[in-house]
């Protein structure tokens, strides 16, 4: 067995890739909190219950319609986005004017419903998925054992923050997106259908946690209460990251997955608690978040 | 005058309702109640949505359970440590949370209680996910027995009022006023020269007090304290009772607290149980959507509209 310094080298990277894992995820749906937070100033509740759709979705579509993995990948981000488009057009907008706590606690009522819809629906005690064809089995490598669908996980979500990123950053589009918000009344007199980003941007945000969830389907069991669990942790890393900061979200997701990786090899009973005592630390120090302006 | 009156009608309420429901529901409306006031006095009359008060009603719960199983303490000194034990917590969090304004108070506010829930799921003394069971009630000063639930319900009964009278105390007090102030406009507040952290902070401490205080009893009337209430989803259900009662009015609390524990108590036993979150999501949306100022400022714009 393979040892440094009296440390298992095998079970360090076997938990450093378990969190690594984690942190994609985490960084997949705090990118989409940060985007709606940051752009449209609403905390999106229902985060964590979209992603669980996401991975429902992915199962049914699956064993109802036996569409597969690959396709799910494309059309249930979609789908599910669309979901968010008509969530924003129709119970979002009638409130925007209102104080944002309005809209957090909207969400909250949404993330419930659905959530006790998929309990009803399929009780709680989880589906699995399994993983496809194409990415079975693994590589050795010389420190420890790399599963392919683990790989293809770390890639793709990696990959599709930094687009995102690039996309809001440093795109024309991107800057149409933060000009809108920033102020929408000049947006509208120079012809631009600032409603439309709103929704779109909203639809878009909602859209990657649909992704995360078809991600997630083969690797944790599909159930209702995914989400939630979740989305706590993902709020603790926003907060850590520095609400509505596009980068900040990516970097802090995967970094806390990480964080609660080595957690997890070097202390195990803290690990659940972990990130949301560095979450108390950065606040006493940097009460913005790391990657925040401050206010 | 008028709050007086309905004051009055509170009290008489009170005395008779253990003769016409059982018991031991009111004393859970009252408790609930309690805690959606404590909840009220932030989010209706300081404008702070915090999304982790379970942190505290779990707090008081678990403090109260460990005194009275562990050091055979009379009720009122266990009721006494648990408030205690959630006024510092309150303390603590509350200096953390006060520097940030809005959605990220809520934030910072669920992620700190968040830290509690696990501390709780994982401590030696909790019992983990059965949570502490077969808390005894004990005698009230060593001389009134507990387990009777009528004593148990007039004991319950005097905490509510001593809660519900500070709640008002403060709001009508003028410290109430400036957090009123806080509320309408912060900015001005802070150049009247008040120190606003100072007084959210203090607003925060004596919520989480009463909130620990409603826990702690709670924990003796069920002879249970379990995870369920340190739980996220707790905080979000005193924001339901309060949305629904109605934030910022006196008796709003109360009335949405009645409203979601009967709810809850006539779903839970039938089959209907699976739709406990479906309705109690449905409420919120529609709550928000077209009910904001929830049943009693509800009426109150009626009673406004069409009798004065």
């Amino acid at each position: 067995m393979a040892t440094f310094l009296g440390i298992n080298l095998f079970g360090l990277f076997g938990q450093l890739l378990v969190g690594l894992i984690n942190g994609s995820f985490y960084a997949l749906l705090s990118l989409g909190l940060a985007i709606i937070f940051g752009l449209l100033k609403i905390i999106n509740f229902a985060q964590g219950a979209l992603y669980m759709l996401g991975a429902f979705f992915a199962w049914m579509a699956l064993n109802y319609m036996g569409i597969n993995y690959w396709a799910a990948l494309i059309f249930v981000p979609l789908a599910v986005g669309l979901i968010g488009i008509l969530m924003e057009r129709f119970l979002l907008r009638p409130i925007a004017n209102e104080d944002h706590l309005y809209s957090l606690l909207l969400t909250f009522g949404l993330a419930l419903m659905l959530q006790g819809t998929f309990t009803h629906l399929f009780g709680s005690s989880g589906l699995s998925y399994s993983i496809p064809e194409e990415l079975k089995g693994g590589n050795r490598l010389p420190f420890m054992y790399l599963p392919n669908y683990r790989a293809w996980i770390i890639v793709a979500s990696i990959v599709v923050c930094a687009g995102t990123w690039y996309m809001i950053e440093k795109t024309k589009l991107g800057a149409y997106l933060r000009a809108g918000t920033e102020n929408p009344q000049l947006m509208q007199a120079f012809g631009i259908n600032v409603p439309l980003i709103v929704t779109l941007t909203f639809g878009f945000g909602v859209g990657l946690a649909g992704f995360a969830g078809v991600m997630a389907a083969p690797v944790y069991s599909v159930s209702p209460d995914m989400g939630s669990n979740m989305l706590i942790v993902v709020f603790a890393i926003v907060v850590i990251g520095g609400m509505g900061s596009i980068g900040g979200a990516i970097l802090t997701g995967l970094g806390m997955g990480i964080v609660e990786g080595l957690t997890k090899y070097f202390y195990p009973e803290a690990s659940t608690t972990v990130i949301f005592a560095v979450m108390v630390i950065v606040l006493l120090t940097k009460p913005a978040g790391l990657f925040g302006k401050e206010a | 005058m008028k709050i007086s009156k309905s004051a009055i009608a509170l009290v008489v309420l009170g005395l008779i309702a253990p003769f016409i429901l059982y018991p031991v529901f009111v004393m859970k409306v009252l408790c609930f109640a309690l805690f959606a006031c404590a909840f009220n006095l932030l989010l209706g009359y300081v404008g702070l949505l915090s999304f982790g008060h379970a942190a505290f009603l779990g707090t008081g719960g678990y403090v109260t359970g460990y005194m009275m199983m562990q050091t055979g303490l009379t009720p009122e000194l266990g009721i006494l440590c648990g408030t205690a034990a959630a006024t510092a917590l309150g303390a603590l969090y509350g200096k953390l949370a006060v520097k940030r304004e809005g959605i990220y108070f809520a934030m910072v506010t669920l992620a700190l209680s968040q830290l509690a829930f696990f501390v709780y799921l994982q401590a030696p003394f909790t019992g983990g996910e059965d949570g502490m069971q077969g808390v005894p009630r004990g005698e009230l000063f060593g001389l009134i027995d507990l387990s009777d639930n009528m004593n148990m319900y007039y004991f319950v009964f005097a905490i509510f009022l001593f809660g519900f009278w500070l709640v008002n105390r403060t709001v009508h007090s003028p410290f109430g006023q400036i957090l009123k102030a806080i509320r309408e406009n912060e900015p001005r507040a802070v150049s009247l020269g008040y120190n606003v952290n100072d007084y959210k902070w203090a607003a925060f401490v004596i919520s989480s007090g009463l909130a620990g205080l409603a826990g702690s009893t709670k924990t003796l009337v069920f002879q249970l304290a379990s995870l369920t209430d340190a739980h996220w989803h707790m905080s979000g259900e005193v924001v339901l009772m309060t949305l629904l009662g109605g934030m910022g009015t006196i008796f709003g609390p109360l009335v949405g607290a009645g409203a979601v524990v009967t709810i809850q108590n006539y779903l839970s036993g039938g089959e209907l149980g699976n739709y406990i979150h479906i309705i109690m999501g449905l409420i919120f949306v529609i709550c928000v959507l077209a009910f904001r100022s929830g049943i009693v400022g509800e009426f109150q714009k009626f009673m406004k509209k069409n009798f004065s």
